[in-house]
């Protein structure tokens, strides 16, 4: 910890959240430090939106202690939501109402004066590219308009940190890049920005610093390339139309790779880290595919994407315990640690 | 950490009763002014909330009325009908706040207000709000209609104005127990159904609709002794004339019972919903 908690937007440490049976969170610790964007990575359950909902005040923590903005949000949780803005799985939109009603009637219930309420709004929805809708009911817009709009309502009150709950989740890709820019341009504007998402490649394109999370824990923390080099270096991906060859594929490539080779069998693309072989492994592979006599498109290596980190943290092939907590700071490693759940880097184990 | 731990900010400062107290009004305005203008602009809801109130009252007027069989009352049926179909349209005013809290519930619009600095009483408080002056506003619909269909106040004008007032509060307590129950149940149907099981006996096994002299023994048992009845026949008294005090007084005291039981209860449940 050589952070200086002032400097930091947001601060968890060992956050606790039960629902019943379920642990939904079993001690999770964040540091955002002011002005960057955290990007929290995990599938579907894995507590991402109950850790946003803990920090936006919504619910409650069994146990540990969260900050935003210096302020804790149980105990003062009406600082804390002068400070926050939340946009996301949510909805904050009347869709009865038309985009420039829906903002003001947010901003008079920030306590802004009516017509600062009147200019925010118009401000907003300028920025958001939504003022020729603007007097539409919100019912009339597109999946991407309604997000943008109901990313504007979570920023009436200006707030210093935001925490965006999924935000591109169900958009088509052009609006999702769309989404993308807005989210670019609110953190160059200086804004402390919380992120949570299935997409690893949302997560590398508008993080700093991404912290993996899977069944409430944090499983890896570190930069879009720290994960990345924790795959051990290139990996090897083809392609096998024959889904039935797949296996074959995978028999033939395993002596090759660092680790255990993955496999979708929707897609039929097979990969496999192998670490600095770099070329070699790809002669290598080449050879031994033409040997079992599988037909493979598109082989080639490749830079590890944060899919293949994914898969390496949070797929079945649990080995080793976790090291990479460690890498990060001291105190995450010996809470994961702790637990029962083992996961592994994967790919370097077997090597 | 223990570094980290001291430089936690203290608790703002209050900022006190007086300015609460005006943040607490002005959003419960707000949210008010959201759920009505959501109301003029669903047709559904207009029709559900105007016309069925007004179809009520042309159906037992002209198609029940003839074969229903009032004694002693000033004006014959029509004038024992309007204090009932008011009692009744007030008690069905609660079905939109129970599904609209339930669906607000569910696509997460609580959440998404209570993470904001507005007043936590505010989305209950300007449901409520919402919700009762649409009920008063359909109270005067039917008073409309009731007058061209042969209905007369016969009992001055305070007594009128007093009807409608104890209408409105009583339908605003209705209003805080289907509130309580959209809150908890959480689930648009059966919320719903909830409401048909809970609100048709009250409203129909009592003296809204029909003399409970009429009605077998067993079940005057049950109609004689519950709030609706209490709430319609003060209400008929004002609006007709007649002794008003002893069913006015038990009227009063289940409209403090509810109001005590389940505003308590429908606060709780705000807090808890999530």
């Amino acid at each position: 910890m050589t952070q200086n908690s002032t400097e930091l937007a947001i601060l968890v440490e060992g956050l606790k959240k039960s629902f019943g049976e379920v642990q939904a969170l079993r001690g999770i610790d964040l540091a955002v430090p002011r002005g960057t964007v955290l990007s929290v990575l995990g599938p579907n359950g894995a507590g991402k939106t109950t850790a946003v909902r803990i920090l936006t005040t919504l619910l409650l923590p069994d146990s540990g202690r969260a900050l935003v903005e210096g302020r804790d949000v149980v105990r003062d949780a009406p600082a804390v939501r002068r400070s926050i803005g939340l946009s996301g799985q949510s909805a904050a939109i009347q869709e009865e109402l038309t985009g420039r009603e829906n903002l003001e009637i947010i901003g008079r219930l920030h306590h802004l004066s009516k017509p600062r309420s009147r200019s925010r709004a118009t401000e907003l929805l300028e920025r958001f590219d939504l003022t020729d809708a603007a007097d539409r009911t919100a019912k009339t817009y597109s999946g991407g308009m309604h997000r943008r709009l109901d990313l504007a309502a979570s920023l009436v009150g200006s707030p210093k940190v935001l925490f965006l709950d999924e935000p591109t989740t169900g958009l088509d890709p052009r609006s999702r890049l769309g989404m993308w820019e807005i989210i670019r341009s609110l953190v160059a504007g200086g804004t402390t920005l919380l992120l949570t998402t299935q997409y690893l490649d949302e997560a590398d394109e508008l993080a700093d610093e991404i912290v993996v999370i899977d069944h409430g824990l944090v499983i890896a923390a570190g930069t879009a390339e720290q994960l990345k080099s924790r795959v051990g270096g290139d990996v090897l991906e083809f392609t096998v139309p024959d889904r039935s060859r797949i296996s074959d594929a995978m028999t033939a490539v395993a002596p090759i790779g660092e680790g255990e080779p993955h496999a979708d069998k929707e897609t039929g693309v097979v990969t496999v880290g192998v670490g600095g072989r770099g070329s070699d492994a790809l002669i290598d592979a080449v050879r031994s595919l033409d040997q079992a006599q599988v037909r493979t498109h598109g082989l080639a290596l490749r830079r590890p994407s944060l899919d293949d980190v994914f898969l390496a943290l949070t797929g079945h092939e649990a080995e080793e315990e976790n090291e990479l907590n460690g890498a990060r700071a001291g105190r995450r490693g010996s809470r994961s640690r702790g637990a029962k759940r083992t996961n592994s880097v994967g790919t370097r184990s077997a090597s | 950490m223990t570094a980290a731990m001291s430089t936690t900010l203290p608790p703002l400062r209050d900022p006190g009763l007086l300015v609460r107290t005006r943040w607490a009004i002005s959003d419960s305005l707000q949210i008010t002014r959201r759920n009505l203008l959501v109301w003029f602009r669903v047709p559904a809801f207009l029709v559900f909330t105007v016309v069925q109130p007004v179809l009520f009252v042309l159906m037992f007027r002209y198609v029940f009325g003839g074969a229903i069989k009032v004694n002693n009352v000033p004006g014959g049926y029509v004038s024992f009908l309007l204090p009932g179909i008011i009692g009744q349209t007030a008690a069905f005013a609660c079905f939109a706040t129970a599904i609209a809290l339930a669906q607000e519930l569910t696509k997460g619009v609580i959440d998404r207000l209570r993470s904001m600095p507005m007043a936590r009483s505010a989305v209950l408080g300007g449901r409520l709000v919402a919700d009762t002056g649409r009920m008063f506003i359909t109270i005067c619909i039917v008073i409309g209609v009731g007058y061209a269909v042969g209905f007369r106040f016969q009992n001055g004008v305070v007594p009128a104005i007093l009807m409608i007032i104890l209408a409105t509060v009583f339908g605003l307590s209705f209003c805080l127990i289907a509130a309580w129950t959209g809150l908890v149940i959480g689930d648009e149907e059966s919320v719903q159904a909830f409401g048909l099981i809970w609100l048709f006996p009250l409203t129909f096994l009592s003296s809204a609709f029909v003399q409970i002299q009429s009605m077998p023994g067993w079940l005057q048992a049950f109609a004689n002794h519950q709030p609706v009845t209490y709430v319609i026949n003060t209400m008929r008294a004002m609006a007709l004339g007649g002794p008003i005090e002893a069913n006015l007084l038990k009227s009063v005291a289940w409209l403090i019972g509810i109001f005590v039981v389940f505003g308590p209860l429908a606060v709780r449940a705000y807090k808890r919903a999530s």
